[in-house]
């Protein structure tokens, strides 16, 4: 089990909006939706539009699933499991995270 | 292989040229070499819109001539050609310059001529006719040292060329053989209060007035002379006594023709000579002459298909209904309006303080609808048209059908349903029912669909109520639900979502989803809703509760690219720049190493810019006094222009200036998609306002408005709203103008597909926009000023907030770019590396 490693403040995130993390070269996307007290993890580069953007994408809610859409051509990508619903061939890695004291922490 | 057979058509005006357009599909064209020989210096144009040649559109705009139709199709066209002779032995034409043509089968689309009543002095200087571009010339020519001009004959061209001369500046008289205008079309009463209504808009009438003779005159140009007694002074004339068969060639070589001319013609628009047929006005069909458009159309499908023996289509004449707008006063007839019928009974209902008069003429058994007549208010046209085409029977109250509905009773309406699949529902372009109904099975579910399919709707326009019910009843038919709810988050309309924003003044997202929408919102409601808010209150769209609602673009105040790093590009209103403003741009992209590149609104984009580097890049171009374009937004973005009179030896007015201050005033307004504006300084029309969402366009008589054109995937030309404006009221109309579209419009719908699937169209728009309509019009000024008084530079109050400026870094936690971001060099500039180029790692440029 992988430890986890402390990346910004939870005010650093602003409600309903996404941001970028530089965690052991990986870059991740963390995402902090009003729907939740949750803040969640994926892989910030879109396979599809082959770019790391999906931290800049917008929180999307489909059928009761939190999704990001991607800015580039916006396929849905699942905060939780990083399935794409448009393409169930393509999944994205997604990390565990934990808020501890106002910190936002993820484990790869 | 079989020898070709030779076809000469002798007239190219509208019917001639829909002949050839028919007769080239058919699969038996090759077998033609086709000439054509038309008497005016350009081929086809539409005469129907001629009047429109007044308000800025060019021969060019008129002409029905597909890009290089004639060369494609392999016809000869000789312009300023006039045949002068028939030999029916020989079979041969002669043309004026001496030319012997050769023809198997010979068609005769010579047209009409404008009767001039052969009064003494007719032919005085500034007595002028009505048919073609050339008259127009003359008449514009003639108008600018005139003050008073008068039209000769009170029929429809009549009416039509009227209210040319008044918007051309002239006092306007209409002078009138027969007591009463629109003789043909229109009964006493009608007349009467037709007349009324035109005198109102400054038109005045004269009927029963025979002119005797014309004259100097003491105090204009000329005096014409009554047999009553009583003179007229003008100082143009312009005639348009009735149209007159041009079969005077016809006649050279013994064809037969009517006893009042006209060449007369079988079902096949065969003449009495078998190779030769004879189309449109100049033709005679049942002791009829049609001098309306549709059914000359109809007589050139016919011909061609019996030439190119392609078909068996018959000619079998026409209905002669017509519903247009006089001066702005509707007018309709339908069929028998004079009750001429055996047994004919009629209905009338006339209202003196709203002045409408509406007739109806039904059969003695009082089962059928044989006419009508509506003045003032022709709702009802496509309803009882139907009836009379149809065959409906009446209900047992027929009058019911022209009298206002008191106490919310029903008028007892045509359904779709009652219609046969061969209705003809649009008549302009001969689209049935049965066709409407064939697009809405494959897909279509929209009026803008329809149209775009089949066309219906897109000529007059009288018959778009009728094509969206049948469209509707096909739908509930097929058991298609329109779904017009924005998302699953919201079960409204954009159009909904706007007037509660408004109404309840709620100012967030969370606000209004608590209140009127369910669960957690997407990418299709936060940005619509974002939108509606900026509009209605123009907040910073950055601002903490509306940050989460931005799409892609709007979140960082750039147009993200394909590799993720962002275009810039800073407002140049007008395209005006200084070298000095120029000079920053330039050393702001050299120092930031960005691709530039001039775009088609007149600015300079800047591409390449990384996250973090944005905010650098705005500092430096706030400070030189750069606002942001918001090329990122659903907003304005430019308003280009020509230098216009200042510079331009052409130049009428001043479209540099009006640019400026229309894209000072608008930047910044939020609305359904982007926004563009063109003003050109005069009609050469530089700018290409005419495919803008909004044009302006300058003209001797004031600027010239048009609206709901775009470029892009679907190109549309703009119509004219309103002309001879001058600034205070152009302004205003754009006020109310974009506000209605901001209010109405469906999410990402850009004008023009706003105006087509607008019910009523054009003529509902004017309403709205120049009439006050809907009463809205002071409060669409009033909101368009809170939108003016509360713009912000965004990038201004992003830069000067530091707590905004965090967000533009790429990672949250490292002061470092995203190192998959490569650029090499093209013709001296950046470009994004494609991936091979990344792997190989050969020529990346060096990125800070």
């Amino acid at each position: 089990m992988s430890h986890f490693i402390d990346v910004c403040a939870l005010d650093d995130i602003h409600l309903d909006t996404g941001v970028c993390a530089l965690v052991n070269d990986q870059q991740v996307a963390i995402f902090r939706p009003a729907a939740t007290e949750q803040v969640f993890a994926i892989n910030n580069y879109d396979p599809i539009g082959k770019a790391n953007v999906l931290s800049r994408g917008l929180i999307s809610e489909v059928k009761g699933n939190l999704t990001v859409a991607s800015p580039l051509y916006k396929q849905h990508f699942s905060l939780d499991t990083g399935s794409c619903l448009e393409d169930e061939s393509i999944r994205i890695t997604t990390y565990a995270t934990k808020i501890e004291n106002n910190r936002v922490l993820v484990a790869l | 292989m079989t020898n070709k057979q030779n076809l000469i058509v002798i007239g190219n005006g509208m019917v001639g040229h829909k002949f050839l357009e028919s007769l080239v599909e058919s699969e038996q064209a090759p077998n033609f070499n086709i000439t054509v020989l038309c008497e005016e210096p350009r081929p086809a144009y539409d005469r129907v819109y001629l009047s429109s040649y007044f308000s800025g559109k060019t021969a060019e705009d008129l002409s029905l001539v597909s890009d290089g139709f004639f060369e494609t199709n392999h016809i000869q066209l000789k312009l300023n050609c006039s045949a002068e002779h028939i030999d029916r032995q020989g079979k041969t034409v002669t043309t004026q310059q001496g030319e012997i043509l050769s023809y198997d089968k010979l068609v005769l689309a010579t047209g009409s001529y404008p009767f001039v009543p052969p009064v003494p002095g007719h032919e005085r200087e500034n007595c002028l006719v009505y048919r073609t571009i050339e008259d127009l010339e003359a008449i514009t020519a003639g108008a600018k040292n005139s003050k008073v001009g008068v039209v000769v004959g009170g029929g429809l061209l009549g009416l039509e060329a009227a209210n040319a001369l008044k918007d051309l500046g002239l006092e306007t008289h209409v002078v009138e053989f027969a007591p009463r205008l629109m003789a043909v079309q229109v009964d006493e009463a009608g007349g009467a209060l037709l007349k009324s209504k035109i005198q109102e808009l400054g038109v005045r009438v004269h009927t029963n007035k025979n002119t005797q003779n014309i004259t100097d005159g003491d105090t204009c140009k000329h005096k014409m002379e009554f047999a009553d007694g009583e003179s007229l002074e003008t100082d143009l004339i312009l005639f348009s006594a009735g149209i007159r068969p041009q079969d005077a060639i016809a006649r050279r070589c013994d064809l037969e023709l009517g006893a009042r001319g006209g060449i007369s013609i079988n079902n096949h628009c065969q003449t009495s000579d078998d190779n030769i047929y004879a189309i449109g006005e100049c033709a005679l069909w049942g002791g009829m002459i049609y001098g309306l458009v549709a059914p000359g159309y109809n007589m050139a499908k016919v011909a061609a298909q019996h030439i190119s023996n392609s078909g068996a289509a018959s000619f079998e004449g026409a209905d002669m209904s017509t519903k247009l707008k006089l001066m702005g006063v509707d007018v309709a007839s339908i069929g028998d309006c004079h009750a001429r019928s055996e047994g004919a009974l009629s209905y009338a209902y006339t209202d003196e303080v709203n002045q409408v008069y509406k007739k109806i003429v039904v059969s003695a058994d009082k089962k059928l609808l044989l006419g009508a007549v509506m003045i003032g208010d022709a709702e009802d046209y496509g309803n009882l048209l139907q009836m009379a085409l149809n065959n409906i029977e009446l209900p047992a109250s027929p009058e019911a059908l022209i009298l206002p509905t008191l106490d919310g009773a029903a008028k007892p309406m045509l359904g779709p349903d009652a219609l046969p699949d061969s209705a003809q529902i649009c008549s302009c372009y001969d689209v049935s029912k049965g066709a409407i109904c064939c697009t809405v099975q494959d897909g279509a579910q929209t009026l803008g669909d329809i149209k775009a399919e089949t066309k219906a709707g897109t000529g007059c326009g009288g018959c778009t109520a009728l094509v969206t019910q049948v469209m509707n009843s096909e739908l509930a038919k097929l058991g298609v639900e329109v779904n017009t709810d924005i998302c699953e988050h919201f079960a409204y309309t954009r159009q909904d979502i706007y007037n509660i924003v408004r109404i309840e003044g709620i100012k967030s997202f969370s606000e209004l989803l608590s209140k009127y929408g369910k669960g957690h919102g997407c990418e299709i409601c936060k940005p619509l809703v974002g939108s509606v808010l900026a509009s209605c209150w123009n907040e910073y769209v950055l601002d903490n509760k509306h940050i989460g609602l931005q799409d892609t673009n709007d979140i960082y105040l750039g147009n993200m690219q394909k590799d993720g790093t962002y275009s810039v590009v800073p407002r140049i209103p007008g395209g005006e720049i200084t070298p000095d403003g120029l000079l920053v741009i330039g050393q702001v992209a050299k120092d930031f190493g960005l691709y530039t590149k001039i775009t088609g609104g007149q600015r300079i984009d800047l591409f390449g810019a990384q996250l973090h580097e944005l905010p650098q890049i705005w500092e430096r171009l706030v400070a030189a006094g750069f606002e942001t374009g918001h090329a990122y937004g659903k907003s304005l973005r430019t308003v280009k222009s020509c230098v216009g009179s200042t510079w331009c030896r052409f130049g009428v007015d001043d479209s540099m200036g009006m640019s400026i201050e229309l894209e000072n005033r608008y930047k910044g307004l939020r609305s359904p998609h982007k926004i563009k504006f063109a003003v050109s300084g005069c009609t050469r029309e530089c700018a290409e306002a005419q495919s803008k969402d909004v044009g302006v366009i300058a003209t001797e008589n004031g600027w010239n408005l048009y609206v709901c054109g775009n470029g892009g995937m679907k190109p549309r030309h703009t119509d004219l709203l309103a002309q001879g404006l001058d600034k205070e009221t152009l302004i205003k109309y754009i006020d109310r103008f974009l506000l209605f579209y901001v209010k109405t419009a469906d999410r990402l719908q850009r004008t023009s597909v706003w105006m087509d699937n607008l019910e009523g169209g054009l003529d509902y728009l004017k309403q709205v926009v120049i009439e006050d309509s809907l009463g809205m019009a002071e409060e669409f000024e009033r909101q368009m000023e809170a939108v003016v008084e509360s713009y912000q530079c965004e990038w201004k109050t992003t830069i000067e907030s530091p707590d905004k400026l965090k967000r533009f870094s790429h990672f949250i936690n490292a002061d470092k770019p995203d190192e998959n971001v490569q650029f090499v060099k093209e013709r001296g500039q950046i470009r994004p590396a494609s991936e091979s180029e990344r792997m190989k790692k050969d020529n990346l440029i060096a990125i800070s």
